[in-house]
């Protein structure tokens, strides 16, 4: 393990400005990430972690019908938010089937959207081949046992998995991602905060090095909306999804006025499904529509030996949390 | 200190005296608790944030020492096992464990037992089934979890009578 620097940062602007100049700084936050990799996988090696935990980058506050999150908020105090639980309740729920009650009260909202990859080639660095370690070294999930990996948004190149509970419901809300930058602040959608491995797995966001996300912005469901996150997995508590599924629906008089629908332990990314929304807009809330829903979501896998199972699992968990959340009889 | 190390200062609440050490600055909570303060009671199980067996308060609140790093507790207040009995009177929840037989190594009993205090105060502690739940972060190889869910349930249920 390299020495590193630790410095304390008690200013947003001076923090960004810091690691922005220099590329040998990350920053630290709930450490939950980024500590594991550095002091006990040795996966990351920076020369400087400034810790930004001192920030003023805390608290919840709503305006009209948008939640806004500060990027240090943890995992816990978003979950307790009593507009979370009346106005987006499977964010809380999604939040409390992730991680572990101690790991919740470290992690934070920020450092959750930039979690890294579970995949144990990429956190083995004894492994010579990981195109997100070594760029064009290769991938040795793709040829190697996997099952907690990806089969939407993966490709011959990398099958790493983003392994978030919270950001599958937040990618349904159409979430937005405030930025501070060396050169000013901007705003990214979820859904378009990540990219796809395609041929350079290395590259996982939009975020230029030293950028800085502070703030998340949560839009509210409509009065009347319901919404519920079904989490499937090998333990009952305490692991990391095969498939998940968060789903909001508006249904009246029998159809469903409006639909948002993301998976999660399929993706590379925080997994939108949006196909599935376009066959659930405007049809009859039935079995019929949810499997046809669950049909497009899964339309076009990329699959290896070990995660063939998880394209007729996320299936049936699409179908269910919708049987679920309509309140439509299976 | 060896050459290439970088210190740091710290100035932390452990137990309620303050304690100023100089450590380098890879040294995790866990570490200097043990290493630096002889307070061997938090346990070191997996170093990785998977086992729970080094759960400590931090201002109250239950975190993993071993993915903390002792320079991030400047100026707060951490509470370990052996905080829990100062005077040498144990903790409700120590004689709970005690009573319901909670343990069989003993390795992993003080990270659960700060949990299972942590538990109480977030009032999580409604049913069997919510305890286990709120609990899934500590494990045990032994295999004590039913009597380690008595013991909690026993001492939820003397703060509501």
């Amino acid at each position: 393990m390299r020495p590193f620097e630790y410095v304390r940062a008690d200013d947003p602007a001076a923090a960004v400005a810091l690691v922005s100049a220099d590329p040998g700084a990350e920053y630290l936050a709930g450490g939950t990430t980024e500590l594991d990799l550095v002091l006990k996988d040795g996966v990351l090696a920076p020369e400087r972690l400034v810790d930004i935990t001192r920030l003023p980058l805390r608290g919840i506050t709503r305006a009209d019908d948008t939640l806004r999150v500060g990027a240090l908020v943890t995992m816990n105090e978003l979950a307790a938010d009593p507009t979370v639980s009346e106005r987006v309740p499977f964010v809380s729920e999604a939040l409390l089937a992730g991680a572990s009650p101690q790991l919740r009260n470290m992690a934070t909202i920020g450092g959750n959207l930039l979690q890294r990859t579970r995949c144990r080639y990429f956190r083995d660095p004894t492994v010579p081949v990981c195109n997100k370690r070594i760029p064009g070294s290769g991938c040795a999930a793709v040829r190697g046992p996997a099952r907690m990996h990806a089969i939407l948004g993966a490709g011959e190149h990398c099958i790493a998995l983003h392994a978030s509970d919270l950001c599958v419901a937040l990618v349904a809300l159409d979430t937005l991602v405030d930025i501070q930058g060396a050169s000013g602040p901007r705003s990214v959608p979820l859904t378009r905060f990540y990219v796809l491995p395609g041929e350079r797995p290395d590259v996982e966001n939009v975020l230029q090095h030293g950028e800085l996300i502070t703030r998340i912005r949560i839009p509210l469901l409509p009065v009347g909306a319901r919404s519920g996150y079904l989490k499937v997995r090998d333990r009952a508590s305490y692991e990391f999804a095969l498939t998940a599924a968060a789903a909001a629906l508006l249904i009246e008089d029998g159809t469903v006025v409006r639909a948002r629908l993301a998976l999660g332990g399929v993706g590379t990314v925080p997994w939108r499904a949006l196909e599935a929304e376009q066959i659930l807009h405007g049809a009859p809330a039935t079995g019929a529509t949810f499997r046809a829903a669950a049909r497009a979501a899964l339309a076009d896998p990329f699959t290896v030996a070990g995660t063939a199972f998880k394209v007729e699992l996320a299936e049936r968990s699409i179908v269910r949390i919708l049987h679920a959340v309509s309140g439509v009889r299976p | 200190m060896s050459p290439g190390e970088i210190s740091v200062d710290v100035t932390v609440r452990v137990n309620g005296a303050a304690r100023r050490l100089r450590l380098d600055s890879r040294v995790t909570l866990l570490d200097a608790l043990r290493d630096e303060l002889d307070l061997t009671g938090t346990k070191k199980g997996c170093d990785q944030g998977a086992c729970g067996a080094c759960t400590v308060l931090l201002d109250g609140r239950r975190v993993l020492s071993c993915l903390t790093l002792a320079a991030q507790c400047e100026g707060r207040e951490v509470t370990t096992i052996e905080g829990l009995a100062p005077d040498g009177r144990l903790h409700p929840m120590q004689e709970a464990f005690i009573r319901h037989d909670g343990f069989q190594c003993g390795y992993c009993t003080p990270g659960q037992i700060m949990s299972a205090v942590a538990l109480l105060e977030e009032g999580r502690t409604g049913s069997d089934e919510e305890i286990r739940e709120f609990m899934s972060g500590n494990l045990c190889r032994c295999g004590a979890y039913p009597n380690i869910v008595a013991a909690i349930r026993d001492v939820a249920g003397q703060g509501r009578e």
